[in-house]
């Protein structure tokens, strides 16, 4: 099984942000197959559309999955109605997730925004030998700080306005860590203007890098083609799905 | 448990519903969620002479009841769908109708020869693509070009041959009424209809494309009455679509003249759609006592 389609019990509910909000699914065949960097897809009751929210925790030996995410319309405010009790219509899990090398010695995972939650798996796998650098805008908008600090990766917080942390963006500790030694990659998920930076740090840089995109989706699962994204492959361009052929692409690939 | 079986131009279909052109690419991936043998048909995505990229992203809004769509038949071409998609379709005892497009009635006609060789089923022409800047629903606008194309098409297969209508017409039937004239064996309708959505905070278009195809619940009243239109114009088939979401969505398409139906939308909401559609179908056969989905089809009973 790759990926299944059913109802799941949402046993823990919590906001820790303002429009965002944290649920733990108990769903065991999920949970025992999920990878960081996937998502799920959750059918919004009254929309046609499922949205898709990445993974934010894996526990397969509890059985359940944790999803963070944030309100950004209808549908993701219908889904965040949901109570602790409630089933939670799921397509899961979808994509291709991060790359897990043991022998990566040194990584830097970047979050902005609600990019952050798909770091923190990542984060769990690579723990010390992390860095986990999170961007928000402002200090009300921060979110799983302690969660990457109990993984044992360094975090590093930026504020857009300093109102947290470092006052400025993500890059900037990137580029003071790429100067100060070795990173064998980099993962990033976050807008695209981030992305877009990261990836042209990492490319000058001769760094492995791979990145997590979004894009408005309708099937999921790579039937319907509608997520495109611009690639290049074997140097021609290509539009892949950011459903099936990523989320997660190699940021090499990706044509902005 | 009633009979589900039709019969579509001495085809033989176990139960009468197909995931629409678009929705279900060649099968591979629903596979993975249940046997595709459930279905009675795949009409799989719309294929072209050679590879297609698409349009821009984004290609889909989501729309009250339903949703835009603007992919812009991104395929591989059918040289790859006779040679890698097809033979592993054509072992799934399901029955397949290869959907085809072309900028030009030669293109059209040239993917159908090629297909003539192969034990593909049927071809469903689609006449009415509403992302593709040339061919597309060019043709199926007028009566004179989807007459036209029919006719070349017809003439290149001897496989039946559905054409695909486009609901952004006057007059569907009168459309419907020139494809059969033209040698076509059966029709399917509706295409997706020509919407848009803007961004109020950007001033731009949701789609890259500005406008696309709607498609999804909303639109399911006008299939019905589309199809009650065409079913009275014309003695060929007519399968139906457009926003069917349940069993009682299909009984009422077959109600108005549908002899079978395809599923499109309403699988991105829930992906067993087509697969809950046939129970349900069945449920309310036997509710009624109706031995064989045959019976309901045109029985509506118009004022």
């Amino acid at each position: 099984m790759k990926y299944t389609q059913g109802k799941y019990i949402i046993i823990q509910k919590a906001a820790i942000a303002r429009n965002i909000y944290s649920f733990t699914i108990s769903c065991p065949e999920i949970a025992r197959i999920a990878v960081p960097g996937q998502f799920v897809h959750i059918r919004a009751d009254g929309f046609t559309l499922r949205r898709p929210v990445s993974i934010c925790g894996i526990d397969p030996k509890k059985g359940s999955l944790r999803i963070v995410f944030e309100i950004r319309g209808e549908g993701t405010s219908a889904i965040s109605r949901l109570n602790e009790g409630d089933v939670i219509d799921m397509l899961a899990p979808l994509g291709h997730g991060f790359t897990i090398d043991p022998d990566f010695e040194k990584v830097v995972l970047i979050g902005g925004g609600i990019g952050t939650p798909p770091m923190l798996p990542l984060a769990w796998i690579y723990g010390k030998k992390a860095v986990a650098i999170s961007g928000f805008r402002n200090a009300s908008a921060v979110i799983l700080q302690e969660d990457f600090a109990g993984t044992g990766a360094e975090t590093i917080l930026c504020t857009d306005d300093g109102s947290a942390g470092i006052h400025g963006f993500v890059t900037q500790p990137l580029e003071n860590l790429v100067k100060s030694g070795k990173i064998d990659a980099v993962f990033a998920c976050g807008p695209a203007p981030m992305l877009k930076n990261v990836a042209a740090i990492c490319s000058k840089n001769n760094i492995f890098c791979e990145i997590s995109l979004e894009e408005r989706m309708a099937c999921g699962i790579g039937a319907c083609l509608g997520c495109a994204c611009k690639t290049k492959r074997n140097d021609e361009e290509y539009f892949a799905h950011v459903c099936k052929d990523g989320p997660v692409f190699n940021a090499e690939e990706v044509l902005w | 448990m009633a009979d589900l079986s039709v019969k579509i131009c001495d085809v033989d279909f176990k139960n009468p519903i197909i995931p629409a052109s678009g929705v279900f690419g060649y099968g591979r991936e629903y596979e993975e969620l249940f046997p595709l043998s459930k279905l009675g048909g795949i009409a799989t995505k719309g294929t072209t002479l050679n590879r297609r990229t698409g349009n821009l992203s984004p290609r889909i809004a989501e729309t009250p009841a339903g949703m835009l769509n603007s992919v812009g038949l991104q395929n591989p071409g059918i040289d790859h769908f006779i040679e890698k998609e097809l033979p592993y379709l054509l072992t799934k005892d399901v029955t397949i109708l290869a959907n085809i497009a072309g900028s030009t009635a030669e293109e059209c006609v040239k993917v159908a020869e090629k297909l003539e060789k192969t034990d593909v089923h049927m071809i469903e022409l689609n006449i009415s693509c509403p992302n593709v800047k040339q061919g597309g629903a060019a043709f199926g606008t007028s009566c004179e070009t989807a007459a036209e194309v029919t006719r070349q098409v017809r003439k290149a297969t001897t496989k039946p041959l559905i054409v695909k209508l486009s609901p952004n017409v006057t007059s569907i039937a009168d459309i419907a009424r020139s494809v059969e004239d033209a040698g076509a064996d059966a029709v399917s309708l509706i295409n997706t209809l020509l919407g848009m959505r803007i961004d109020i905070n950007t001033g731009r278009p949701i789609l890259r494309n500005n406008v696309g195809g709607m498609s999804g619940p909303a639109v399911f009243p006008i299939a019905v009455r589309m199809v009650w239109q065409v079913a009275n114009a014309v003695k060929i088939p007519v399968i139906g679509m457009g926003g069917v979401s349940s069993g009682h969505d299909a009984i009422e398409l077959m109600m108005a003249g549908a002899s079978a139906v395809q599923v499109g939308a309403a699988i991105f909401t829930d992906p067993f759609a087509p697969v809950r559609i046939v129970e349900e179908i069945n449920d309310f056969l036997d509710s009624k006592g109706i031995s064989s989905v045959n019976e309901i089809i045109g029985s509506v009973n118009p004022w």
